[in-house]
């Protein structure tokens, strides 16, 4: 488990989070969700042991954070930052290597190479592993991305739970390959890894999250699954936005339409 | 996005992974050994004593105790084995050291622009070296440790230089880590040598005549008048460095996707970016000391290694480090050949092909974005 005691984290006096109790449990599928400066992503940098709350305690699997090595860290949680760049141009395949790295001792073999492959067909980019990284599209570079940490931490190695943390992974991909991503974060979740992203979409959340945390100026204000947490009430609390929840017509999750919040609102259902 | 220098994707997709490019690896390598020999044995029988290659090969076979029927003057032996060699094994060390370090510089800094002298490395190094000249004179305990410390002495005051310079920018570029860092990291450099410059400029005031020469000798950098025991202190600091700096090539890869990626993927940056930081200030450092400020190795030989090698380090990092040494050897040769008698500084052949180069890089059509 991946957890989260009483953290707080401020930057020069201003406080970003306060307070977050909040678990991550090995194969559900979390969205974490809010208005701009929430705080979503320091939370995330918290759970990935990237920065230390203070004050509060992050534990992964029953041990503190801080007493975990930076490698053994890295095989059971992957991360994958929103913003990605790469100086010189490294083949698709080398870059999804790359997150082989805390499984070798300096050369990758034969396994690492099949199982990034298999990635890479999973993700269905096998095609551009040859290609220079710096070349391929926004889409392509962020599918890239994501066999790479899905690399890091797809094979079970030891006890306790293995968990992929993700800073907006659907911001580049067109509606096709949201969705595709949402079924693969599923499977990957399906595979006993706790999977915690943040997403700006509620309806892509509700379809395919377990759970929704909702969270407001560093403060976690809901927590549970997206039936109990997107209710009209609490979207005006935590996003300022008028919303009229629906049955989805195709499954039984909640369909959520919005219209901006204000005194002539006509509904607020 | 520009990259006119590359193949079309047409030609390099249809590869299968990694079926074609070993054979290229494996034959540009041995083509570039071959060049660098070529080279060094070039660069031997250029002089004013006449020295032919069969002549360097029975004296080289004569000193491993294997007599050949070959005529040689003991003057010509003399050349050999004191001068020309001493000097090309010079450039081939400095320029393996050179070549390593911006390497890894552009790896640390994630810009392809990075190197020594751009930097600011370099100048920090010099005005070690230089203070250490100019100080060691003055200051009686200062001169003691000078003593103690023998040939080593100047490789360590531009160590400690170059460490001092590495840290300083790294810190300053780092502040600019949001704003594309190139701009930051350029200016960073500019200022610092252009500080360094000034320091080093005040000592020459207070500088005796022999230090003046020696001072003059390293802004403007040369590989003349190095013998075998300046050698072998050199050695003991750029063969480990680079070696070092080969086992840290994972690193290297990681970082080039950012410092927090790397984070992510296990490295301790707290803990071995010291590391990485000396490394390079070692490599600059002795290289500096020994020869004085040659500029542009470090820029030119990673680029044009990671044209065949691509950029992953395990591989880029001992063929950066024999173009840069094939870079260096060449220079040197034009620069003992093309105004003979009379030699022209090395510094002056290597940034006359690095300023081209380095402009090309700023206007994108080199540079691998």
């Amino acid at each position: 488990m991946l957890e989260a005691h009483q953290a707080g984290f401020s930057v020069h006096g201003r406080r970003l989070l306060t307070g977050v109790d909040f678990r991550l449990v090995p194969g559900e599928c979390v969205a974490l969700m809010g208005p701009n400066g929430a705080g979503k992503s320091t939370l995330l940098k918290l759970l990935s042991g990237e920065l230390h709350p203070q004050p509060g305690e992050v534990v992964l699997n029953g041990r503190p954070m801080r007493t975990w090595t930076m490698r053994a860290r890295a095989r059971v949680r992957a991360v994958l930052p929103q913003h990605l760049d790469l100086a010189f141009p490294f083949t698709a395949f080398e870059v999804a290597l790359l997150g082989r790295t805390p499984h070798h001792s300096g050369a990758p073999g034969r396994t690492d190479r099949e199982r990034v492959r298999e990635l890479l067909a999973l993700l269905d980019v096998a095609h551009l592993a040859e290609r220079p990284y710096t070349r391929l599209s926004g889409g392509e570079r962020a599918r890239v991305q994501l066999a790479r940490v899905f690399a890091q931490i797809w094979d079970d190695c030891g006890p306790g739970g293995r968990y992929l943390l993700l800073d907006e992974p659907t911001a580049p991909l067109d509606i096709a390959h949201q969705l595709a991503l949402m079924e693969r974060l599923a499977e990957v979740a399906g595979r006993g890894i706790g999977v915690l992203m943040i997403v700006h979409d509620l309806n892509l959340a509700a379809a395919h999250c377990d759970r929704i945390a909702l969270l407001r100026d560093g403060r976690l204000l809901h927590d549970g699954a997206p039936r109990e947490v997107l209710t009209a009430e609490r979207l005006r609390e935590t996003f300022d936005v008028d919303a009229v929840i629906m049955p989805h017509p195709r499954h039984d999750r909640p369909w959520i339409a919005f219209h901006a919040h204000g005194p002539t609102a006509a509904s607020t259902d | 996005m520009e990259a006119s220098l590359k193949p079309p994707d047409g030609l390099a997709s249809p590869l299968p992974a990694g079926a074609g490019r070993p054979l290229l690896r494996l034959s540009a390598s041995a083509l570039l050994a071959v060049l660098l020999a070529g080279a060094l044995l070039l660069s031997v029988t250029q002089g004013a004593v006449q020295l032919s290659v069969a002549q360097i090969g029975a004296i080289l076979l004569e000193r491993l105790g294997f007599g050949v029927d070959v005529a040689y003057t003991t003057i010509q032996a003399n050349v050999l084995l004191n001068v020309r060699l001493p000097r090309v094994v010079l450039a081939l060390l400095v320029g393996c050291g050179m070549a390593a370090a911006g390497a890894a510089m552009q790896a640390l800094f994630r810009n392809p622009l990075a190197d020594p002298g751009i930097v600011g490395v370099s100048s920090g190094a010099a005005l070690g070296a230089v203070a250490w000249i100019v100080l060691a004179g003055k200051i009686a305990w200062l001169g003691a440790l000078s003593g103690w410390l023998g040939s080593y002495a100047q490789p360590a005051a531009a160590f400690v230089g170059g460490v001092l310079a590495s840290w300083l920018i790294y810190r300053l570029a780092r502040l600019a880590i949001a704003d594309g860092q190139t701009l930051m990291l350029l200016l960073a450099g500019i200022a610092f040598s252009a500080l360094a410059g000034a320091a080093t400029g005040l000592l020459t005031y207070i500088a005796d005549d022999q230090q003046l020469r020696s001072i003059t000798f390293w802004t403007m950098g040369s590989l003349g008048g190095a013998g075998w025991a300046e050698i072998r202190t050199l050695a003991v600091f750029i063969l480990p460095a680079t070696a070092g700096l080969l086992m840290l090539a994972r690193l290297l890869d990681a970082l080039l996707l950012g410092e927090d990626v790397a984070g992510h993927l296990g490295f301790d940056l707290a803990r071995v970016r010291p590391l990485l930081v000396m490394l390079v200030a070692v490599l600059v450092g002795a290289s500096v000391a020994m020869t004085g400020m040659i500029g542009f190795i470090g820029l030119m030989a990673p680029h044009i290694a990671r044209l065949w090698m691509g950029p992953g380090h395990v591989r880029l990092l001992p063929a950066a480090a024999m173009t840069g040494a094939l870079l260096l050897v060449c220079a040197d040769m034009a620069a003992r050949t093309v105004a003979a008698p009379a030699e022209v500084p090395v510094g002056l052949i290597t940034a006359l092909l690095g300023g081209p180069f380095f402009l090309a890089l700023l206007s994108g059509r080199l540079g691998a974005r």
